[in-house]
């Protein structure tokens, strides 16, 4: 029993004590984010590409496919109802304000922060990070920063493209396929979803940005020097990736209905 | 009192963290640092662990300026920890170390990395960045410290890469190279900021005989015509024999012996004579601690 009860202390503490790290991080990030945006935007241009544009194609098949699954959806209930105009409306709502951030921070987790986790891991077990502070550079502001920066960029432009094609998807089955008349289709639409609506879905993708980028750089950084620490750091940055977007997603959702 | 001193510490530290630093001035740091004791590196009454294994009890030594240092000894003993102490790497738990005088612990990171700028350090695995070709890691540096021009930085670096055989292999990626061309381009690395201090981790680790000749020549050139010191930890004693001017043998936290190669070579310590002629009978065991071999086998250890 007292054993348990010191069991549960020490892994209170040290949760504690990680999550200060973790926060005294991402404040170490933020303080030299102005000045590599400033003097090094190469290095974050170079970074939107690696996590961003080396994610468009899976983020635009799975967008295709998500927004047709829901158009597939939202017809076959709307048409009990003669409602099948608002297909498209269905569609826009659960793919801006929802499926948009959340799919693609789950999708960047998976390709870009895993390729950001086992980078930054490998380059600790290969001493390159021990080698840039022995050249007097800072690793967080020459390395993390970047990546972080980068992910943070990326991640609403992928969000916004994944809807953008979902959208697209959603027109294929709904006008193309069932035959849902194009005009109402898109109309319905403009007249349904307002700014609030698309500024929801822009908080939450920036959100799951930082959320996604901080967790895959947090962990390579901290990893086990280790080809099996690399690989448990990698599996950590999808999971607790997963669980802060759609923890993030609930209070977000709370907070603007 | 405890506690509002603490707290006044969070907020410093907090207060740090968006404050930008007025970093000093090399001339700054360099005025510091400027003194001129015979001794460059002074280690003193080190102690050091990791976990529960005491690695360092009370080591002192002392690095003179101009000469190569090496430090030797058995595997496990801290050669490489040493060298991560004295780059301030890692903080040690007692004692301190001196660099020209200076208790390195007590610099702020901004002076450390002014003072890690005099310094060139050759890891045992290179540690190039993967991300960049030969001449970028070599010019990494320059492009990080300087504001030369690319015609500048491409001369120095050209140059750097000759000096170490390698200036045809400028356009590779690392992972194109040899082990034993990736240390050498990480030594052009290291000696591209033409630093005061230069650190060696095992730099004749896979080379093949006609680099090692060449890059044991190089170390004892520059550091004659450049008037640097060096520190080269390794295993190799006839190659230090050739190129040290002092060892330091390092064993059970503490330096066992040091000396010229020839002054260790003729010790009458067991230790000493063991390591120098790489004897299996002697002070260090060969065998890690274990359980009787036939007990073990016959698996009655567990019994």
């Amino acid at each position: 029993m007292r054993r348990s009860v010191q069991d549960i202390y020490e892994n209170a503490t040290d949760f504690l004590r990680t999550f200060g790290a973790f926060q005294l991080f991402f404040l170490r990030l933020l303080r030299f984010s102005p000045g590599i945006l400033v003097s090094r935007f190469d290095l974050v241009v170079k970074q939107v590409y690696n996590t961003g544009a080396l994610s468009l194609v899976i983020v635009m098949v799975c967008g295709l496919f998500v927004g047709a699954v829901l158009a597939l959806q939202a017809y076959s209930n709307m048409s009990m109802f003669n409602a099948e105009d608002w297909t498209g409306v269905a569609a826009a709502f659960a793919l801006v304000k929802e499926l948009g951030p959340v799919m693609t921070a789950i999708l960047f987790a998976g390709r870009a922060g895993t390729a950001l986790t086992s980078e930054i891991g490998l380059m600790k077990a290969t001493d390159q990070l021990s080698a840039m502070e022995m050249m007097a550079v800072n690793p967080v502001r020459r390395v993390l920063v970047p990546r972080f920066l980068g992910g943070v960029i990326a991640m609403p432009l992928l969000a916004a493209i994944f809807s953008g094609i979902g959208l697209f998807g959603a027109h294929l089955i709904g006008v193309e396929l069932f035959q849902v008349d194009v005009g109402s289709f898109w109309q319905q639409i403009q007249l349904t979803l307002d700014i609030d609506d698309i500024n929801e879905g822009i908080i939450k993708s920036v959100v799951f940005g930082v959320a996604a980028s901080l967790i895959a750089v947090w962990e390579g950084y901290n990893t086990v020097p280790t080809a099996e620490g690399v690989g448990r750091a990698t599996t950590r940055t999808v999971v607790i990736t997963a669980i802060a977007v759609l923890v993030f997603d609930f209070m977000i959702t709370a907070a603007m209905i | 009192m405890l506690a509002s001193h603490s707290s006044n510490g969070i907020l410093a530290r907090l207060a740090g963290l968006f404050c930008y630093s007025t970093a000093p001035q090399p001339t700054q740091i360099r005025s510091t640092l400027n003194h001129h004791s015979e001794n460059l590196i002074e280690v003193r009454d080190l102690k050091f662990s990791r976990g529960h294994r005491r690695i360092f009890d009370g080591l002192s030594l002392n690095i003179r300026r101009g000469e190569v240092a090496a430090l030797m000894g058995p595997s496990g003993t801290g050669k490489t920890t040493l060298l991560r102490l004295i780059t301030r790497q890692l903080i040690p738990e007692q004692g301190a170390i001196y660099i020209e005088g200076v208790d390195i612990a007590t610099l702020s990171q901004a002076e450390l990395y002014l003072l890690r700028q005099r310094f060139g350090m050759l890891f045992q695995n290179g540690a190039l960045l993967t991300d960049l070709s030969v001449f970028e890691n070599v010019a990494f540096p320059l492009r990080e410290h300087t504001k030369l021009s690319n015609r500048l930085i491409r001369h120095i670096v050209l140059t750097k890469l000759h000096a170490v055989g390698l200036r045809g292999a400028a356009d590779m990626m690392p992972a194109e190279l040899s082990g034993g061309m990736a240390r050498r381009v990480a030594l052009a690395r290291a000696m591209v900021m033409d630093p005061d201090i230069l650190i060696y981790d095992e730099p004749f680790v896979g080379l093949d005989p006609i680099s090692l000749g060449v890059i044991v020549r190089l170390v004892r050139r520059m550091n004659d015509a450049l008037g640097i010191t060096s520190i080269i930890v390794s295993h190799d004693v006839e190659e230090v024999a050739t190129v040290a001017d002092r060892s330091f043998l390092l064993s059970d936290g503490k330096v066992a012996a040091s000396g010229s190669p020839d002054e260790l070579r003729t010790a009458n310590s067991d230790l000493v004579r063991q390591f120098m002629h790489g004897m299996a009978d002697g002070p260090v065991a060969f065998h890690y601690d274990a359980p009787d071999y036939a007990e073990q086998l016959l698996g009655r250890d567990s019994e």
